[in-house]
């Protein structure tokens, strides 16, 4: 019989600890503006004191640089009393906030069912080679953010990519490289 | 009201919103829990309580669900065991299975779970969570992998000592109980007090393990290697070895550590007494000049480190002097050296303390003030414990034997020291002496009324009074400091224990006990450990420190006058503005470094 850790040894992938390094953005030395700066505490100011305000604050702050850095946490943990902890957890657990700095367009892939069926793989390997990042991550010209996100109700038009604010169906691996030039 | 619920066939009358769980410990029924610490956290997350209640579709938490007349609850069905195995199961199939390296083998509440549920084979493979291991605390080591997300260290960090260093983080499989941003204890406010250790039911977070240096020291035959033992060690340490809560073991403590090989066992309540005369010199100066008042004590490194992170504005009514550990380092490598004629470079000091923290003090970069490290490794009771049984000892059926000269005679006020209020009273024994000349006597502290600190007024026979407040727990500390600020209260003196309920009988470094009622046994524990300290102070010669006649020759031959210039500049310290997660008033030099990935399971 084999043993429990053999089981799960033979099962695990691979050795490399993804996903859970040390963020190096913990160490983001990010100076706002001074107009940014009076922005956030406007925002905090017209928030102090009530309860359950925490997500809207967070979320209203983040259009200030399109994402929240650490800076911004933590003047909105001591603004709003809250402890900085509880901020983060909050900010790491819904996907609407990020922690990294975004790019102009958000390319968003559907992966649900329908999508999934009819080729979404495909359709994320091929921006992924196109646009050198990974899911979550940034082009380096700050063009492009990707993401892959489950169904956005238009099944009959699978696969769809969302790019911005405009959905684009029934979408074939070739589209993809004359779907970006569009954006670019 | 009353409700009457069926359990597995038993009728129990029982007050109504009582949970499942609690109605069937009434008819001695236990049910498994992980999460769930009574009054603490309960969360409902673990999912190891599962239970059959009639009418429900789905099996259901039995610490969260509360009765209602009439209910009927199974808890043995063979359906309700397989579903509680399965969630086991589910746990440990994102958990590293290095149980026997692990610092919580055998004392861990998932093991035993598993165990008892005959856990013998997992059918869930695939990933596993494995996130680096953090040990760049002195004090703490978090090993998140090991995380089953029961919360019980948010709970008791951010509602009992509101420190609030942890939270879940991100989610769904790749979530954990961490400080913000998964970066390491020592880039937060962590005040280093352990309570998280003391709650954790895997060995997820543990103290780190100082032997290793302790027995290096030991081997090495040009070191001199002595030892203080701090108060609460002697009601705790014969814990480890099955006796009753709260024993008094001094004699018996000192005897398995000249086993151990301590070429000198001395007191830290020795210490202690030198404390009190230091901080009770400065009380009267400050109340003479009525500047910095009220005066807080500043034995308890938590405490000093809550105070910096959160109330620098404070940093001023902080007692200047060191803790009773630091105090007996310095004079350990200064007067002790001088006396016994070795060179302090060659003495290593070594402590044995109920507490983590003291090991994060004992590396604090100003505490050489005698020209070398005051202490050179600190020893939780649980790692004293461990060292004395590798050498195979029980501390059960040692002789009682007697610490050495001259660091190891105490008077009762030293020892007190162990418990809550009882740094105040042993200062306030020594104050209330030296100002009215008479006896401090029936001292009691008594409670506010709705608040969780205590505080007593003393008249001082000239018109003045003394105004003085204890609180445990920085939680209670935090709500006294606004009291004050406020200007709701008024006091000269304020002692402080960041361990809750108890102070240094329930620190950080304590034994560790399983089980869900760990949470109120601990504080019934402390209870009795704090008994068995003042029954040594009854038997104590001397009650008082300013009588110790070593305390009184350490004066007269060596440091001159108490909070004088010789004592100022050996035994007393100052104070760093850390404020709450900035970059700038990082603590340590080590930041930036790696964590170190977990070794196991690649």
């Amino acid at each position: 019989m084999a043993t429990t850790e053999e089981k799960i040894n033979t099962e695990q992938t691979g050795n490399e600890i993804e996903g859970h390094e040390i963020e190096d953005e913990a160490i983001d030395d990010v100076k706002l503006t001074e107009e940014e700066l009076k922005e956030l505490e406007k925002i905090i100011e017209e928030n102090k004191g009530q309860r359950g305000v925490l997500i809207n604050v967070l979320h209203k702050a983040q259009k200030i640089l399109g994402y929240l850095p650490r800076e911004i946490q933590v003047r909105v943990a001591r603004g709003l009393d809250i402890p900085f902890s509880k901020v983060y957890s909050v900010v790491s657990f819904y996907s609407l906030f990020s922690t990294n700095p975004r790019g102009k367009y958000t390319i968003e892939v559907c992966t649900g069912t329908a999508c999934y069926v009819k080729g979404a793989e495909d359709i994320l390997k091929k921006l992924k080679n196109e646009l050198e990042i990974e899911p979550g991550e940034t082009t380096d010209d700050k063009l492009f953010t990707l993401e892959t996100t489950r169904c956005v109700g238009a099944c009959g038009m699978a696969p769809v990519v969302i790019i911005g604010d405009d959905a684009h169906g029934r979408l074939t691996v070739e589209d993809v490289p004359k779907l970006l030039e569009q954006y670019q | 009201m009353l409700v009457t619920v069926t359990i597995d066939g038993q009728e129990v009358e029982v007050s109504e919103g009582t949970t499942i769980l609690d109605a069937a410990d009434m008819l001695d029924i236990d049910i498994p829990t992980l999460c769930y610490l009574k009054e603490l956290n309960e969360p409902g997350a673990c999912r190891v309580c599962l239970v059959d209640v009639e009418g429900d579709a789905n099996f259901q938490p039995a610490c969260v669900y509360e009765v209602t007349d009439g209910l009927k609850v199974r808890t043995n069905t063979p359906q309700v065991i397989e579903a509680r195995k399965r969630v086991i199961e589910l746990l440990l199939s994102d958990h590293p299975f290095e149980c026997l390296t692990c610092v919580a083998n055998q004392n861990c509440e998932l093991q035993s779970v598993a165990k008892q549920y005959g856990i013998r084979d997992l059918e869930f493979g695939g990933e596993r969570n494995k996130f680096p291991v953090d040990d760049l605390s002195p004090s703490l080591v978090r090993e998140p992998s090991k995380c089953i997300l029961c919360r019980r260290c948010i709970s008791v960090c951010a509602e009992i000592q509101e420190v609030h260093i942890y939270d879940v983080i991100e989610r769904g499989f790749g979530s954990v109980a961490a400080p913000a941003y998964n970066e390491s204890l020592m880039d937060t406010p962590c005040i280093t007090c352990g309570q998280c250790i003391m709650v954790c039911p895997t060995g997820a977070l543990h103290g780190q393990d100082d032997t290793q240096k302790v027995w290096d020291a030991l081997a090495d035959e040009s070191k001199h290697v002595v030892i203080q033992t701090a108060p609460a060690i002697r009601v705790t340490i014969g814990e480890m070895f099955g006796l009753e809560i709260g024993s008094l073991v001094t004699g018996q403590l000192v005897a398995a550590l000249k086993r151990l090989g301590f070429d000198k066992v001395f007191d830290d309540c020795f210490g202690a007494d030198v404390v009190v005369m230091e901080e009770g010199h400065e009380l009267m100066e400050r109340l003479e000049s009525g500047k910095d008042l009220p005066q807080f004590t500043s034995c308890c490194p938590g405490w000093v480190k809550f105070c910096e992170s959160f109330y620098p504005s404070m940093l001023d009514n902080l007692s200047s002097c060191k803790s009773p550990q630091q105090v007996f380092g310095a004079l350990a490598k200064s007067y002790y050296a001088e006396q016994a004629g070795i060179d302090p470079e060659d003495i290593f000091c070594v402590s044995t303390m109920p507490c983590v923290a003291k090991k994060y003090e004992s590396q604090r970069p100003e505490m050489d003030s005698s020209g070398h490290r005051d202490v050179d490794a600190v020893l939780t009771t649980r790692e004293l414990g461990e060292m004395i049984k590798q050498i195979g000892l029980d501390i059960k059926k040692l002789p009682e034997e007697d610490y050495d000269e001259p660091m190891g005679y105490a008077s009762g006020a030293g020892v007190i020291f162990g418990s809550t209020g009882g740094v105040m009273e042993a200062a306030l024994r020594t104050v209330y002496e030296r100002i009215t000349g008479e006896r401090l006597e029936d001292f009691e502290l008594k409670s506010v009324r709705g608040r969780d600190f205590k505080e007593a007024e003393i008249d001082l026979k000239d018109g003045r009074s003394l105004k003085v407040a204890v609180a445990r727990g920085t939680g209670n500390a935090r709500r006294l400091i606004h009291r004050i600020m406020n200007g709701e209260a008024e006091y000269d003196f304020i002692e402080v224990m960041a361990c809750p309920a108890g102070g240094c009988v329930g620190g950080g470094g304590q034994p560790i006990y399983s089980g869900r009622d760990k949470w109120l046994r601990m504080v019934e524990d402390r209870a009795h450990r704090a008994k068995g300290l003042f029954e040594e102070d009854g038997q104590k010669e001397y009650r008082v420190a300013h009588e110790n006649p070593f305390v009184k020759k350490l004066y007269d031959n060596y440091l001159g006058d108490p909070h004088g210039e010789r004592s100022q500049e050996l035994l007393h310290t100052s104070y760093v503005d850390r404020q709450l997660y900035t970059h700038e008033e990082r603590y340590s030099d080590k930041k930036g470094e790696p964590m170190k990935v977990a070794k196991k399971n690649h």
